[in-house]
C-alpha cells in the first residue's frame, strides 16, 4: 500500500512539474514572432481566416485552455509550414517507429556488451584488462557522440562501402533494410552507452566484491564464479538495474545528433526540422515535440526512482 | 603550624625563583602542517594522468590564446571582404620542411580520368606549378556501355591544382599585376583562351573537344588555344614559353578612358601577388577557403572563453543558491527545491531555441544577439548542479560545532555561511566548475553542429560549426572535420581526467588510500 502512494505521490508531483514546464513552454512559444510567407498560389486572405479560426489572434490564456482542450483529445493542430494543412500527430506518430527501433537496437547492443565489460573489469581489477578496458572507457565517456559518428561513417561507408550513406526508411521500420542502414548509426550510439554501463558496473561490482559477505560466500565453498553471480552480481545490480530501465523509457526520445548525421527519418530530426523551418518555427511541431520530451524526461527519472523502490526494499521502507 | 596557615599573608621572601636553567618544552613539530590546498595539491600531483592532462588543457588553452596570431593576419583580415578565397578551398594541411615526403605536404593519392589528368599536366605545363607528384599506375576501366576509358592512379599536390582564375580589372589594377610579374620574374598572367565547348573550366587552355577532353597533335603534346587578336595593352616582358609573340593576355572591354580588363591568372601566383605568402596551411584550408589552423584556435578560443564565463556565472548562482537553500532548510527549501526542480526539467534545447528566438533579436543584431542569448541559456539550467552541491555541504557541515560555536559569538547568519561554512564546500565547487567546462563545450558543439545557433560568421567561429560545415565534405576532404575532431576529442578526455583528478584531490575520505 504504501509503494503505491509513493507512486503516486511521485506522479502527482511529475504532474504538477510537467504542467509548470507547459504552460512557461507555451506562453513563451506564443510571444516568439509568428509570420507567415504565403507561397504562390496561397490566398493571404484564407489563411489570415484560418489562423483566426485556430484562435491566434486571441488573448495567450486563451490560446492556452484551448490549446488543453483540444490536446486532451489528441488534437495538437495543423502544421503550418513542414507538412502544410496536415495534423501532426499522425506525422509524429509515423516518425516515432524509426527512433525506437534505433534507440532498441542500440541498447540491445550496449547493455550485454556494456556489463560484460564492466564485470570483466572488475574482477581482473588492477590488471591489464582492467587497464586497457578503464583507458577504453574514459575515451569513450569523454568524446561526444558525434565525433566517433563521423569515423564510423568515414570508415564503414566512405572507406569500405559496407553501408548505405543514410537511412534506407522506404519499407518502414521494422524491416530489414532499414536495420541494416542503421547500423552504422547503431554503433555509434552505442559506444557511450557501452562506456557509461561498463563504467557504472566496473565501480559498483568493485564496491560489492570488497564486502565481507563475499569473503564468507568463498568461505562457505562456493566458486568465485558462483560466488560472483549469486552474491555479488545480484547487489550491484540494484543501481544498475534502474539505470537500464531508465534507458529503456528514453528510446522513445532518441538522439538529435545521430539522427541528424545519419538523415533518419525519426523524431529528433523532426524536432530539428521544426526548429530550423523558415520564416519561423513550425510552432505546433515544436509545441508537441516539447511536451513530448519533457514528458520523457521526467518519466525515465521517475521510473528509475520507483523501480529503486521496487528492487531493493530497504530503499523502500525509506519512502514510506 | 599557625605560620603555616596564614596563606594569605605570605611573605615575598619565602618565595624563589624555580631554577631557570632548566626549561622543559614539548618537542617543536618538526614537519610543517599541511593544509587542506596543499594537500590536495599534493595528492592530485600524485596521479600521472591528471597532471599529464593538465599540461594538455594548458597546451590547448595557449595554441586558441595565440593560435590566430600565428598565421597571415593580412590573410585573415580578407575572410570577410575577399571572394576569391573560395578558389583556395579545401587544400590539405602542408608543412612546408615536408614537402616531397608524401606525409603532411598536401598531396593525396586519387585516382582520375583522361580529362582530368590532362587538366592537371596542362596546368603543369602552363604554370610551372605541376600538380600531378608522381604516377602510380595507368589502368583501363570500363563502364556498362562497354566503353573503355584510361585511368591514373596519382599523388596530386592540392595546392597546384587550384583552377586559373578570371578576373575583370580595371587598367591600374591590371597595371599592378604586370609591374609585379616583372619584379618577381614569375608569369602571373596567362594568355586569354579562345571560346571553346567547355569554356567554364579556364583550366583548359590546349584544343579539345565537345566534351573537353585535349585535342593532341602527333607528338602528344597539348596544341595551344590562345587568342591572338584582339588590344591587350600588355606591356609586361614576361612571356609564357612558347609564345610567338602574338598571344592575347587579356580581353578589353568596355569604352575608352575607362577600359576593363578580363584577365586569367594562375591562382596559385595570384595568391602569392594577393596575400605576399606561399600558400602553406599547417592544417588545411575549409569548405570557404579559411585556414584552418587558426580558425580552429579563434573557434577554440571562443568556446573557452564562452565555457569559463558559463562555469563563473553558474558557480556563483549556484554557490549562494545553494548555500541558501541548505543554510535555512525547512520551508525555504522546500521551496527553492521545487523551482529548482522544474527548471532542471526543462530540455536545455528549448531553452536554446526560445532565447535564441526570443531575447537575441532584443540584445543585438546578429553574432552579439546569440552568444549573450546561448550564455544565458546556459545558466538557467547550468547553475542547479552547483547549487544541489553546495546545497548537500551546507547540510553535512551547519550542525557543526565550530557553527554553533561562531553562532554563539553573535556571527550573523551571512557571516556563518560564507565564512565558516563556504570554504568547506570550495574543493567540490572547484571540481564541479572544472567538470561544467567540457559540458559546456560539449552542448555548444552540439548545438552549433545541429544548426540550432549558428555562430559561423566570416569572423567568428565555433568548433561545432566548423564540424557542421566539414560534414558535407567528408569524402573529398576528411581533414576539415578531422582537425576539429581531434581538437574537441583530445579536450573532452583531458578536461574530464583532470576533473576527475581534482574530485579524488578533494576528497579527503580518499586521504592515504592511493599511497
Amino acid at each position: 500500500m504504501y509503494l503505491f502512494k509513493y507512486i503516486l505521490k511521485r506522479l502527482g508531483l511529475m504532474l504538477f512539474t510537467f504542467l509548470v514546464i507547459i504552460t512557461m513552454c507555451f506562453v513563451l512559444v506564443k510571444l516568439l514572432p509568428n509570420s507567415f510567407e504565403p507561397k504562390p498560389g496561397q490566398d493571404v486572405q484564407l489563411i489570415l481566416i484560418r489562423r483566426e479560426m485556430l484562435g491566434y489572434d486571441k488573448p495567450i490564456i486563451e490560446q492556452y485552455f484551448r490549446f488543453w482542450f483540444y490536446a486532451l483529445q489528441g488534437q495538437f493542430g495543423a502544421s503550418e509550414i513542414l507538412y502544410p494543412n496536415q495534423d501532426v500527430w499522425p506525422i509524429f506518430t509515423s516518425k516515432l517507429p524509426f527512433t525506437m527501433v534505433l534507440n532498441l537496437c542500440s541498447i540491445i547492443l550496449s547493455i550485454p556488451v556494456g556489463l560484460g565489460l564492466g564485470i570483466f573489469a572488475a574482477l581482473k581489477k588492477n590488471k591489464w584488462q582492467d587497464h586497457v578496458i578503464s583507458t577504453g572507457v574514459m575515451i569513450f565517456v569523454s568524446v561526444p557522440s558525434f565525433i566517433y559518428a563521423f569515423l564510423v561513417k568515414y570508415l564503414l561507408y566512405f572507406k569500405w562501402g559496407l553501408f548505405p550513406a543514410t537511412a534506407n526508411a522506404a519499407n518502414g521500420a521494422l524491416s530489414w533494410d532499414f536495420i541494416w542502414s542503421i547500423v552504422p548509426a547503431i554503433l555509434s550510439m552505442s559506444f557511450g552507452t557501452i562506456a557509461g554501463f561498463a563504467r557504472f558496473t566496473r565501480a559498483e561490482l568493485t564496491e560489492v566484491l570488497t564486502n565481507e559477505f563475499m569473503l564468507l560466500a568463498r568461505t562457505k565453498g562456493l566458486t568465485r564464479a558462483q560466488a560472483t553471480v549469486r552474491h555479488a552480481m545480484k547487489n550491484a545490480m540494484v543501481p544498475i538495474f534502474p539505470m537500464i530501465l531508465g534507458e529503456f523509457i528514453s528510446i522513445m526520445s532518441g538522439s538529435l545528433i545521430i539522427e541528424q548525421l545519419f538523415t533518419i527519418p525519426g523524431v529528433g530530426h523532426l524536432y530539428i526540422q521544426s526548429i530550423q523551418s523558415q520564416p519561423n518555427p513550425d510552432y505546433n511541431f515544436f509545441m508537441l515535440l516539447n511536451a513530448f520530451y519533457i514528458l520523457i524526461g521526467l518519466l525515465a527519472g521517475i521510473v528509475v526512482d520507483i523501480s529503486y523502490g521496487i528492487i531493493d526494499p530497504r530503499i523502500r521502507m525509506g519512502a514510506r | 603550624m599557625n605560620e603555616e596557615r596564614k596563606y594569605t599573608e605570605i611573605p615575598k621572601s619565602k618565595f624563589r625563583f624555580v631554577d631557570s636553567s632548566d626549561i622543559y618544552h614539548d618537542k617543536k613539530i618538526e614537519t610543517k602542517p599541511v593544509g587542506y590546498f596543499q594537500d590536495a595539491l599534493r595528492r592530485f600531483s600524485k596521479n600521472k594522468a591528471s597532471v599529464v592532462a593538465a599540461y594538455i588543457i594548458l597546451f590547448l588553452v595557449l595554441y586558441a590564446i595565440i593560435g590566430p596570431f600565428c598565421f597571415n593576419q593580412g590573410y585573415q583580415d580578407a575572410y570577410a571582404t575577399d571572394n576569391q578565397l573560395i578558389y583556395y578551398k579545401e587544400l590539405l594541411p602542408r608543412i612546408s620542411w615536408l614537402d616531397g615526403t608524401g606525409v603532411w605536404d598536401g598531396t593525396k593519392k586519387v585516382e582520375v580520368s583522361q580529362y582530368t589528368y590532362d587538366v592537371y599536366r596542362g596546368i603543369g605545363i602552363e604554370t610551372g606549378h605541376d600538380p600531378i607528384v608522381e604516377v602510380y599506375d595507368e589502368f583501363e576501366t570500363e563502364d556498362i556501355f562497354h566503353e573503355k576509358s584510361k585511368m591514373y592512379t596519382i599523388r596530386v599536390n592540392t595546392y597546384y591544382m587550384v583552377k586559373a582564375i578570371t578576373l575583370t580589372l580595371t587598367y591600374d589594377q591590371y597595371k599592378a599585376l604586370q609591374d609585379w610579374q616583372d619584379e618577381n620574374n614569375i608569369q602571373l598572367i596567362l594568355p586569354r583562351v579562345k571560346n571553346q565547348a567547355n569554356a567554364t573550366n579556364p583550366n583548359i587552355w590546349y584544343k579539345s573537344d565537345q566534351k573537353g577532353n585535349a585535342e593532341k597533335d602527333i607528338n602528344g603534346n597539348f596544341v595551344p588555344a590562345y587568342y591572338t587578336d584582339g588590344p591587350d595593352d600588355y606591356t609586361s616582358e614576361m612571356r609564357l614559353e612558347g609564345d610567338p609573340g602574338n598571344w592575347k593576355y587579356a580581353q578589353r572591354t568596355g569604352q575608352s578612358g575607362k577600359y576593363n580588363y578580363v584577365v586569367r591568372v594562375s591562382a596559385y601566383d595570384y595568391f602569392v601577388y594577393k596575400y605576399g605568402f606561399e600558400p602553406c596551411f599547417t592544417f588545411g584550408t575549409d569548405t570557404n577557403g579559411y585556414d584552418i589552423f587558426s580558425r580552429l584556435a579563434s573557434g577554440a578560443r571562443f568556446s573557452l572563453l564562452l565555457a569559463v564565463f558559463v562555469s563563473i556565472i553558474n558557480l556563483t548562482l549556484g554557490a549562494i543558491y545553494g548555500a541558501i537553500e541548505g543554510y535555512y532548510g525547512g520551508a525555504t527549501d522546500m521551496v527553492m527545491e521545487r523551482i529548482s526542480d522544474i527548471l532542471a526539467n526543462v530540455p536545455f534545447t528549448i531553452v536554446t531555441v526560445l532565447f535564441k528566438l526570443h531575447l537575441a533579436p532584443i540584445i543585438g543584431k546578429g553574432a552579439l544577439g546569440i552568444v549573450v542569448s546561448l550564455l544565458l541559456s546556459f545558466v538557467v539550467t547550468g547553475w542547479i548542479g552547483m547549487a544541489s552541491r553546495v546545497r548537500m555541504q551546507f547540510y553535512r557541515f551547519k550542525n557543526q560545532e565550530y557553527v554553533l560555536a561562531a553562532r554563539t559569538l553573535g556571527a550573523r547568519d551571512r557571516r556563518i555561511m560564507f565564512k565558516h561554512i563556504f570554504p568547506n564546500s570550495l574543493g567540490t565547487i572547484i571540481t564541479g566548475s572544472v567538470l561544467v567546462i567540457p559540458g559546456v563545450i560539449f552542448s555548444e558543439t552540439s548545438l552549433s553542429y545541429l544548426g540550432i545557433i549558428q555562430l559561423d560568421t566570416s569572423t567568428m567561429s565555433s568548433v561545432g560549426a566548423m564540424l557542421s560545415a566539414g560534414q558535407n565534405v567528408m569524402t573529398s576532404s576528411p581533414h576539415v572535420v578531422l582537425f576539429p575532431c581531434i581538437f574537441i576529442a583530445l579536450l573532452m578526455i583531458c578536461f574530464n581526467l583532470f576533473g576527475n583528478g581534482l574530485r579524488d584531490a578533494f576528497n579527503p575520505s580518499l586521504r592515504g588510500s592511493e599511497d
